[in-house]
């Protein structure tokens, strides 16, 4: 009982500091520090020496100049990778689509491969993943290496220092400004990432909130359907601008839509005060060129286009077959789109995007893929494809624009495709994170279905606004 | 051919010390564990993947790792395994970061904690050196981002520094791989026991705390005559730490085994 006898010393000894022994600790231990500090640094005589990186902070973190400087440069590095990325697309679309898929399908032919097996293995499997790799490799190859490099100069500090006041005033944790950024990479790394709130409540409001984060799966959608829809509202030398400040737009959007939703969240379910922290602004440092080149092309481009890789082939297996399965003479797919249609049509979408997004759970990657084979199929246009259900060729933005069109598209199918591609279900991996974080399938059903209810909504009054004026 | 020429390279002393070999996430039959702690942002996990040869994703920006990161590399002949801690300002409050890095210091005693220290930020950086220097007396402090200190006009005694810590000091630009192979080296000499730290231990001149806990350390000396960080230990006590009292209470805290340089 000795070790009782202890802890109860402790105790009552504890009684004569009250609330001052913590910071008593404290004090000693920067006292001690102090000391040794000062005896082994010295600084250089010009201390008034011009300090660049106080400099740099005083504008990106200014009150006034901080925010449209945070989006300029956003909209900067969209609009590289609108401009640059229409290329190298051509060039990998003509390498994976024109030549790799004729020679397979001779060589199925050569084997007697019976037409369904190469209907499934490289009309819909293969053809899928090039279409994958081509649409996305480019616009992720000029984007991420930009991204990188933000981060690795220090940033993202800065945004999240720009943002930190309005968290906390929604009732979030400051922090969230920081998952929210990592959120723009991968939502899934932006869910793990939020372990650094401490709070329960702050942090289940910033797993919750995280989808409204733009994901690398998702960019080349908001930069695909920018160009073709609103870059062709406006002469030609202004469409990249106009298209990447769109992209931009969508993205403030999803930011402006955590807020409001941590603000409704922390004052229904999920009630409380918002707790106080400080954030260190770390030095500016010159990026490292070679090493970001290595993570952003590694780490994040061949990552995500394995990802995406890997889901597209047996969804496109899934396209093909949903397209060639018939029932009345009519594909299960368009069974499924004429019955969906009605009511996509009332929310500006159409049947086929609602079912892209069905089979494309997995992963946002694939979602253009999906829907421009699945409006193929619909339309029955031949020529661009050899056959139901079959990924064709398309060489540039203005082909697909073509086949949108002829598909009814329209700017607002556009314009709700973008907004519902930032208010939709998180992907699969993303969702399957947060019921791992949080232990609770109730909070990962909430994470699911509350972006779904708020892209539905948003996409019905964009639609009825623009009936109403146009 | 090839291999008894290796063979004979292995058995030459330089080549231990000159070659690492990046093991990964490989860390079967490690002979050593090292802890690395350190402010957030000042460089851990790029010293990580330079030991490691992992790459662990790094980031200029606070708050990257949020949970450990391990792995492990043979440097001697020996096989470390290395614990990348999350980045804390200290080792006192309650927040989960610093609780997995202090738990992991205390109760998973590796046998060399290294501290990544940011050079342009020493004095705050020594709050959490000081505080790791309570908890453990086998360190090594890694003054990073020594270049950028340098650009800065500061000059820092990293001998003196030593000096006053009681542990090596090596000065480093992790991102350049300056210093990685001294920083080696003293792991090694710390792990193996050939240096012996004499760690500086926090003073204060407030007559009623120092008062207090002697008595609670006197007590503790006479339940657990093998613990060395008894004052440290006494002054979680007096604050209230749960999980300390916890420890103290089911025993726990006296299996923490006294290090073999302090015995000597």
């Amino acid at each position: 009982m000795d070790k009782e006898n202890l802890i109860e010393t402790a105790n009552k000894l504890r009684w004569q500091f009250g609330d001052g022994l913590h910071d008593l600790i404290i004090e000693s231990i920067y006292k001690n520090a102090e000391e040794i500090a000062q005896k082994v640094i010295s600084k250089k005589g010009n201390k008034q020496k011009f300090d660049f990186d106080r400099f740099i902070d005083k504008i990106v973190t200014s009150k006034w100049t901080g925010f449209p400087i945070m989006f300029l440069l956003l909209a900067f590095v969209f609009w590289l990778t609108v401009v640059g990325a229409n290329y190298p697309s051509k060039l990998i679309s003509f390498l994976l689509v024109d030549t790799v898929h004729p020679f397979l399908k001779g060589i199925a032919l050569d084997l007697h491969f019976p037409w369904w097996l190469s209907g499934v293995l490289i009309d819909g499997a293969y053809l899928s993943m090039a279409w994958v790799v081509s649409v996305m490799l480019p616009p992720m190859a000029i984007f991420f290496p930009l991204f990188t490099f933000l981060e690795d100069f220090g940033f993202l500090p800065r945004v999240a220092f720009n943002m930190d006041s309005l968290y906390k005033k929604v009732g979030a944790h400051g922090k969230q400004a920081l998952t929210m950024s990592m959120g723009f990479g991968c939502n899934a790394a932006g869910v793990i990432a939020t372990r650094i709130i401490d709070s329960p409540r702050e942090r289940l409001i910033a797993i919750i909130t995280n989808n409204f984060s733009l994901c690398n799966g998702r960019w080349p959608t908001q930069i695909l359907i920018a160009s073709i829809f609103i870059g062709s509202l406006v002469p030609p030398y202004l469409a990249g601008l106009i298209s990447a400040a769109s992209v931009v737009g969508v993205a403030i959007l999803g930011i402006i839509f955590s807020l409001i939703v941590s603000w409704f969240l922390s004052r229904t379910i999920l009630k409380g005060e918002a707790s106080a922290f400080s954030l260190e602004l770390p030095p500016y440092r010159p990026p490292k060129i070679l090493q970001i080149l290595y993570t952003s092309l590694i780490d994040r481009t061949i990552f995500v286009l394995w990802r995406a890789v890997v889901f597209a082939l047996p969804a496109g297996a899934v396209i093909w077959l949903v397209a060639n399965i018939n029932i009345n003479n009519i594909s299960l797919a368009e069974h499924f789109i004429n019955w969906v249609n009605p009511a996509a049509i009332l929310i500006g979408l159409n049947g086929v995007i609602i079912l892209a997004y069905i089979i494309a759970i997995p992963a946002n990657e694939i979602v253009i893929p999906t829907v421009l084979m699945l409006t193929v199929l619909t339309t029955k246009i031949s020529g661009v494809g050899a056959g139901a259900g079959v990924m064709f060729e398309l060489e540039n933005v203005s082909d697909v624009a073509a086949l949108l069109q002829a598909g009814g598209w329209t700017t607002l199918t556009g314009i709700n495709l973008m907004l519902f591609s930032l208010l939709h279900n998180p992907c699969s991996t993303t969702i399957f994170t947060i019921y791992k974080e949080t232990n609770s399938v109730k909070w990962a059903l909430i994470s699911t279905f509350l972006p779904i209810i708020l892209g539905i909504s948003v996409c019905f009054i964009v639609t009825r606004i623009w009936f109403l004026f146009g | 051919m090839e291999k008894e020429l290796n063979k004979n390279c292995a058995n030459c002393p330089a080549h231990n010390l000159s070659h690492l070999v990046k093991l990964g996430i490989d860390m079967t039959d490690y002979d050593y564990v090292v802890a690395l702690a350190g402010n957030p942002n000042t460089g851990k996990s790029t010293v990580f993947n330079n030991l490691t040869g992992l790459k662990q994703h790094t980031g200029n920006w606070p708050g990257k790792t949020v949970s450990r990161a391990e792995g492990g590399f043979i440097y001697a002949n020996k096989r470390f395994k290395i614990v990348d801690l999350p980045g804390t300002y200290s080792l006192l409050s309650t927040s989960t970061d610093e609780e997995i890095a202090r738990d992991f210091i205390l109760f998973g005693q590796p046998d060399v904690t290294v501290i990544v220290v940011d050079a342009t930020r020493l004095e705050r950086n020594l709050n959490l050196v000081l505080q790791v220097l309570e908890i453990t007396d086998r360190a090594v402090l890694c003054l990073n981002l020594i270049d950028e200190a340098e650009r800065h006009g500061i000059k820092i005694d990293d001998r003196l520094l030593s000096k006053k810590l009681g542990i090596p000091v090596v000065p480093a630009a992790a991102r350049e791989k300056i210093g990685i192979s001294e920083l080696l080296k003293m792991i090694y000499e710390v792990a193996t026991g050939n240096y012996v730290c004499r760690p500086f231990r926090v003073t204060n001149d407030f007559h009623k705390l120092t008062h207090a806990v002697e008595e609670l350390d006197k007590k503790l000396q006479e339940l657990f005559p093998n613990l060395n960080n008894t004052r440290w230990i006494a002054l979680r006590l007096l604050e209230g730490d749960q999980r300390i009292i916890d420890a103290v209470r089911s025993g726990e805290i006296g299996t923490i085994k006294l290090s073999e340089n302090i015995s000597a």
